[in-house]
């Protein structure tokens, strides 16, 4: 029970951060004071907190343009993640990549692709290395409803199947493919129902209770890590947001939008937390705790220096020998 | 004795055997690189393709199935994986079976492998080689017979390969797969048989260090990959009318070494660049370009290249014939651009 409940906190401090930290990106997205894209997580928190509950800190996972989800709950510095989407040289990715790309090798980040479907063979990737060294690691792939279709899913999903390979492929089907209804662009009835194609294992969730998340994700991480190969895992939840910052998502009903909003995973996961022991007040204590240190997060990165221009040309390569063209370089000899 | 005489397939599989044997990490990936896969215990199925040429013939008997590793007809899927395999401690070596089927793997290639180092900070690298067959003169028609090598070398972050003999070939390769970057290595197709001098040691050959061929003085002919050869003949032809070419072959396009190139330039005075892909934004195109910028006090006359006309490639021999650069084609190019 003990267990139990020290879970539950994890997974709702992990989603109250995820919420206020993607609240407030929201406020300075439209504020400009975030340059280029974001994509928030709103609505999906369950799913990145329960399933990062599941699997070890040295398990990777690979992440999509949906990022800031599954940096916090894999534990990414705040700091260094609100610098990056400032674009500051303490950014997590030196403000190499901005919100899209929210990743850190050190937290077992494979990465955050900004095409679809991208991270899935690279977590595929990252799963053989640990069959074929040993090291009893598995790995992670997310993608949404959207990705199903690409077909990187299904040549990736074939070769998981065909290697064993310990690799769980987690959809996170938020109903919305962008501007495109989940009802309108699946063919079949459910995406777990894809999985057949492989014959591999699949299972299907309420992805707006961290608690359903956790105890399916655990029974597809211990098939993985006893050799019983991947498993697709289907978490439905449903995107509060649009599909980026700046859309005004008029294809999502308001009445879909309320009926979903009934169903908040902080509300689910704050029913839980109560359900385990927590007090109303335990909880306003750690909601609390939380957004000051987001608020500070934001605060000081927003503070810190930009990079120096030149910081472009570093880490191209591991070493090159040959030009970058940088500008100014090439001068006619004439 | 050091060397032998080892054709350009030979080198490479030598080259593969040894970077297997001297590195653990070191796994091959590709479609049927092995052959046979669900029938190893029929007698000559397992190994009885080793690749549509031959090259990874005898590695899966030697270092096993986990090791070297026939696929689905996935590329995306595999060579997506390899950057995830490269990324967490294993040195993958994939095979693109055709450089023609590059838009299938194409986003990884582009859009994860080369850009994983970059976007992410710097913290990782992806130490993975792209091995594929290239060139026409093979009667293969549109679809199997392209270069691209551009494609590649257009791409920041990724390296690019292409040798011209069975030395580089091994000492290249052996350098590709030792690097931490990630490597576009591409293989001729015609030039598989053709065997030179190689030597037994596992020596590698740095990249971005171009070879001259030959020493000259009048005209500077750069050539890509299989044109290295032609442009010797050529030269071979003009020497014999008191033209002397210098003939450069730059291995690698990424990084390109460009001061050999305008050295030459700036001591001849003329460059033809030769090369058998698409004539638009090709090598020929980029190295002219090279040239014109930073070598224009060099040049007593216009930057030409022989290339391909702006078609596919034909699959009936006289027009693939017509199609492709030649030596006599290069000889008049010369002769022309020098006025003569």
């Amino acid at each position: 029970m003990d267990d139990a409940k020290a879970n539950i906190e994890r997974m709702y401090r992990s989603m109250v951060t995820m919420r206020i930290f993607d609240e407030r990106v929201r406020q300075l997205s439209a504020d400009k004071r975030i340059p280029g894209y974001a994509h928030v997580y709103l609505g999906s928190e369950a799913i990145a907190a329960g399933v990062m509950a599941a699997i070890e800190e040295e398990d990777w996972i690979a992440s999509t343009y949906r990022s800031h989800g599954h940096a916090i709950a894999k534990g990414v510095d705040l700091r260094s993640m609100a610098a990056e989407l400032f674009g500051r040289r303490t950014g997590v990715c030196k403000g190499k990549g901005g919100s899209m790309h929210i990743s850190d090798f050190d937290r077992h980040m494979l990465g955050a692709f900004g095409i679809v479907a991208a991270g899935i063979p690279v977590a595929l990737g990252a799963a053989l290395s640990a069959r074929l060294t040993d090291s009893g690691r598995i790995s992670v792939a997310f993608f949404g409803d959207g990705a199903v279709h690409q077909g990187v899913f299904h040549e990736s999903a074939g070769l998981a199947k065909l290697w064993n390979a310990p690799v769980i492929l987690v959809c996170e089907n938020n109903q919305y493919a962008e501007a495109t209804s989940v009802e309108y662009h699946l063919n079949t009835e459910t995406i777990a129902d894809m999985a057949c194609a492989y014959d591999m294992p699949s299972a299907r969730c309420d992805g707006m209770d961290p608690e359903a998340v956790y105890d399916t994700a655990r029974e597809a991480v211990s098939r993985a890590r006893n050799g019983g190969g991947p498993t697709l895992l289907e978490c439905v939840s449903y995107r509060f947001a649009g599909q980026f910052e700046g859309d005004s998502h008029r294809y999502q009903p308001p009445e879909e939008m309320e009926e979903a909003r009934k169903r908040d995973p902080l509300i689910v996961g704050r029913a839980r937390a109560v359900e385990r022991g927590f007090s109303e007040a335990d909880l306003s204590a750690i909601e609390a705790e939380i957004r000051s240190h987001v608020e500070h997060a934001f605060i000081e990165a927003e503070g810190d220096p930009l990079p120096r221009p030149v910081e472009t040309l570093d880490d191209v390569y591991v070493s090159y020998g040959g030009g970058l063209h940088e500008p100014g370089s090439a001068r006619s000899t004439g | 004795m050091s060397e032998r005489e080892l054709t350009v397939k030979d080198a490479i599989n030598e080259a593969l055997v040894q970077s297997m044997e001297e590195d653990p990490s070191v796994i091959l990936m590709g479609e049927d690189i092995v052959g046979g896969a669900g029938r190893d215990h029929h007698p000559g199925a397992m190994d009885s393709w080793g690749g549509p040429f031959g090259v990874t013939q005898g590695l899966a008997t030697r270092f096993g199935r986990e090791r070297v590793r026939d696929t689905t007809i996935a590329e995306a899927g595999f060579v997506g994986a390899a950057v995830g395999a490269a990324m967490t401690g294993l040195r993958p070596i994939c095979e693109l079976m055709y450089v023609d089927f590059a838009g299938v793997c194409y986003d990884q290639l582009v859009n994860q492998a080369a850009k994983v180092r970059y976007m992410f900070g710097g913290k990782q690298k992806v130490p993975m080689v792209l091995r594929t067959v290239v060139g026409a003169g093979f009667r293969a028609a549109a679809e199997h017979s392209q270069t691209l090598y551009s494609i590649y070398a257009h791409i920041p972050g990724l390296k690019v390969v292409a040798p011209s003999n069975a030395a580089d070939a091994k000492g290249l390769l052996l350098t590709a797969i030792r690097d931490d970057d990630p490597v576009v290595f591409l293989e001729h197709k015609r030039l598989y048989m053709r065997s030179c001098p190689v030597r037994r040691a596992a020596d590698g050959i740095a990249f971005g260090v171009a070879e001259i061929r030959r020493q000259g003085s009048d005209i500077t002919i750069v050539g890509v990959q299989r044109m290295v050869d032609f442009a010797l003949e050529a030269a071979n032809t003009l020497s014999h009318e008191g033209i002397e070419a210098e003939v450069i072959d730059p291995r690698t396009y990424s990084p390109l070494d460009e001061s050999a190139i305008l050295e030459s330039v700036e001591k001849t005075g003329y460059l033809l660049v030769v090369d058998e892909s698409y004539p638009r934004c090709s090598l020929a195109t980029d190295i002219a370009a090279l040239v014109a910028d930073r070598g224009f006090s060099s040049l007593k006359g216009p930057v030409r290249r022989c290339t391909p006309p702006h078609t596919p490639v034909p699959f009936s021999p006289p027009m693939e014939d017509y199609y492709l650069p030649s030596p006599t084609r290069i000889a008049d190019e010369a002769r022309r651009l020098l006025g003569k």
